[in-house]
């Protein structure tokens, strides 16, 4: 029954939809996360380290000039001993500096602190004295010119990587790569754990209400799991576009505001990339390649929490069992990250082939280029394997039917599958 | 005669136990047919071979003269004995969602639903959500789910569980015109009570095993063993050694002050009765005499103790 599957799909979706609790869920996750990436902007706003000044006692007489002070730290020359400078509550840090400082300075040089000193201050103080170490050291050999030398020495590395097995420009950077790749397996992930668990709970409070065999003597069971798999998938993309508008409505708006901060940097840089890509066929394909191994890998991992919530009848005893659901997927994720090291082995191969890992390995191998067999071998596998699950559900489902309050053990579930 | 519905040698077995074994039901058309039996003895896996939800290893179930099949579902309405709603779901939603999953249209469905919340003067929660309701309130709303889409069949399992003594009424009431209408009704119950009022015909699972159906007035003769109670003025033991070689046994009741006397007796045959009678008239004088028809709860408890008997003896 075709027009089954509809209303089902309507009832899942709408049922969902209209809930308070997904109404709350969908305005405060941007929420949240706004203030997640406003936090480290905030902390470093208003957290900057206290300022603090340094008494320096320099018996070598060539240092002390030459270290700079920073917005923080203060270097102040200071001509009593270092007994005196200890007893003043007011000095916080002290720097004594031997005579043969030039020669010899890891036993010229003593710091005392007053209290744990913050790493970046003692990472600044030690910069400061190896640099005006090395400078004395250098003009030690009174080389002509020196510091215009230095200037024409130095090197700012950037430079582009292109495959020559391949047309020019049709892959994308290896660090830009990795970062597509670990957004899209994170996103799969969660989507995977959210949404997949949300089909199983759906079908075991089927159970718990009872509803389940006036349900089942309406429609076929297969009809059942992929309505409320397609139902929620449906959900799913309802609160990602509400996010998407949100949070775009939201950037917009505080963007400039937070202008300068490093985030925004970053973005730049990959704007940047993004647009070095000028072949943008190759760019939509790869989107619309990503977004059927997202939907197949949704698919298939829902289909098998659909299995798991068919063969228990309550929360307990499911969470135990989608360990099998999950464990995959976390597989499937760190194959992906090794697929990117190497996205040509014969291990990268396998893992974006088979079913449980492909969804997220194939992620990260994508973007370095796939040859399209590879690519529709895989597709085909997870979306049979999904079809196969699909049945898998139906059968575990009627049979589960009969188990009210006895948990199953996994060969009785395999038993289940078998049967007619 | 004209079977809606027909099991035939049904065998259904599951890991530990056999739950049916050969067993055979026909459901005539436009009745109310009782599906009895104790705990565990497989009315339950029968009533779900008969909804299509699992199928049977051996034998097949015919419905309107053919092999059953998921379309007939459709014609097919079935209260569970485990049942329940949604709970987060507003009444009158669920019950249109049923209904359409059931096959009909929107408009139809939302027509027929007013009508029968009205019917059944339950309007007020259409809009209320399950939680909400009682227990009793929801099975209103199950009941209503079931008999919605007008099929064919009705298969209701252990129905009155739950309900008051007024709810259970109305369910009667209701269940009686669904078959006047034209719909045949099958009903699994342990309430006896309710079979005698309801049932046209019923079949006794025990054991797995099917072991007795037929007409319930056919079944009460059957059972009757020719038992009458008499009232009567007169000496008790003049009447009983009258009697003696007509009955087989011969209970007497009290006796009042004024001489009243009753009697409860078994004859030995039909035949006995009209001699039975002649022979009590001339020893005393009868003030009432009728026939005494077992309960269905007594003849439930009588075949089965005897079945169980029979089959422990065997082993």
């Amino acid at each position: 029954m075709k027009s089954a599957l509809g209303i089902i799909i309507a009832r899942e979706y709408l049922e969902r939809v209209k809930r308070k609790s997904f109404i709350i869920t969908t305005l405060l996750t941007p929420i949240l996360m706004i203030a997640l990436m406003i936090a480290p902007a905030a902390i470093m706003l208003f957290n900057t380290p206290e300022s603090m000044s340094v008494a320096v006692i320099d018996d070598s007489g060539v240092l002390s000039q030459r270290l700079k002070s920073s917005d923080e730290i203060t270097f102040v020359d200071y001509k009593e001993s270092v007994e005196s400078a200890r007893a003043d509550s007011e000095i916080e840090a002290i720097l004594v500096i031997g005579p043969k400082v030039i020669e010899n300075p890891n036993s010229s040089i003593t710091v005392y602190f007053r209290g744990a000193p913050a790493i970046t201050t003692d990472a600044y103080i030690s910069g400061q004295l190896k640099n005006a170490i090395e400078d004395i050291r250098l003009e030690a050999y009174n080389i002509q010119d020196l510091r215009k030398i230095l200037d024409e020495v130095e090197v700012d590395l950037s430079y582009p990587t292109i495959r020559i097995d391949k047309d020019e420009e049709s892959t994308v950077s290896s660090a830009l790569s990795y970062f597509i790749a670990l957004i899209m397996d994170m996103m799969l992930y969660m989507f995977i754990l959210i949404y997949g668990s949300m089909v199983m709970n759906s079908i075991i409070e089927e159970k718990n209400n009872r509803v389940l065999e006036i349900v089942v003597s309406s429609v076929k069971p297969s009809s059942l799991m992929l309505g409320k798999i397609a139902g929620i998938g449906l959900v799913a993309i309802t609160q990602i576009l509400i996010w998407a508008v949100l949070l775009g409505a939201c950037s917009a708006w505080l963007m400039p505001l937070f202008g300068n901060m490093p985030a925004a940097q970053e973005d730049a840089e990959i704007m940047g990339a993004l647009s070095q890509l000028s072949d943008t066929g190759f760019v939509v394909s790869l989107f619309a390649y990503m977004i059927l191994f997202f939907v197949g890998g949704y698919l298939f991992y829902s289909a098998m929490y659909a299995a798991i919530g068919s063969a228990v009848d309550n929360a307990q005893d499911a969470s135990q069992l989608s360990t099998i659901a999950t464990m995959p997927v976390i597989l499937g994720i760190v194959a992906s990250m090794s697929a990117i090291q190497n996205p040509n082995s014969a291990m990268s191969f396998w893992v974006s082939i088979l079913p449980f890992t492909s969804p997220m390995a194939m992620m990260s191998r994508l973007p370095f280029g796939v040859p399209f067999w590879q690519i529709a071998l895989s597709l085909v596998l997870l979306y049979v394997s999904f079809l196969f699950l699909i049945w898998l559900c139906a059968k575990i489902y009627r049979v589960g039917i009969f188990m009210y309050g006895k948990k199953p053990t996994f060969v009785e579930i395999l038993r289940w599958a078998r049967y007619k | 005669m004209d079977y809606i519905l027909s099991a035939e040698h049904i065998t259904k077995d599951f890991t530990k136990h056999r739950a049916l074994d050969d067993v055979s039901i026909a459901v005539p058309r436009g009745k109310v047919y009782g599906l009895l039996g104790p705990n565990g003895a497989g009315k339950t896996t029968l009533i779900r071979i008969i909804n299509h939800i699992t199928a049977p290893d051996k034998g097949c179930v015919v419905f309107n003269g053919h092999q059953l099949t998921a379309d007939d579902i459709v014609n097919i309405g079935y209260l569970p004995e485990e049942r329940g709603l949604y709970k987060k779901m507003k009444v009158g939603d669920q019950a249109l969602f049923f209904a359409r999953l059931k096959g009909l249209d929107k408009r139809d469905a939302e027509r027929s639903l007013r009508q029968w919340f009205e019917h059944l003067e339950i309007s007020e929660w259409w809009d209320k959500k399950v939680e909400e309701l009682s227990k009793g309130m929801a099975q209103k709303v199950q009941f209503i789910v079931t008999v919605l889409h007008r099929p064919q069949l009705l298969i209701f399992d252990e129905p009155f569980s739950g309900f008051d003594p007024i709810n259970a009424g109305i369910l009667k009431r209701e269940i009686l015109r669904l078959r006047d209408e034209g719909a045949t009704v099958i009903f699994s119950t342990h309430n006896m009570g309710s079979v005698e009022e309801l049932c046209d015909e019923i079949s006794l699972i025990n054991r797995s095993r099917n072991i007795l159906s037929g007409p319930v007035h056919d079944l009460r003769e059957q059972f009757s063993d020719n038992r009458y109670s008499l009232a009567f003025i007169g000496n008790p033991t003049e009447l009983q050694s009258a009697v003696a070689n007509m009955c087989n046994s011969f209970d007497l009741g009290g006796i009042d002050t004024d001489g009243n006397a009753t009697a409860t007796v078994s004859l030995t045959s039909p035949d006995a009765l009209k001699p039975f009678i002649a022979a009590a008239n001339e020893a005393i004088t009868i003030n009432s005499f009728r026939r005494l028809l077992p309960s269905m709860d007594e003849i439930f408890v009588s075949a089965v103790e005897n079945y169980n008997q029979k089959h422990t003896s065997d082993q």
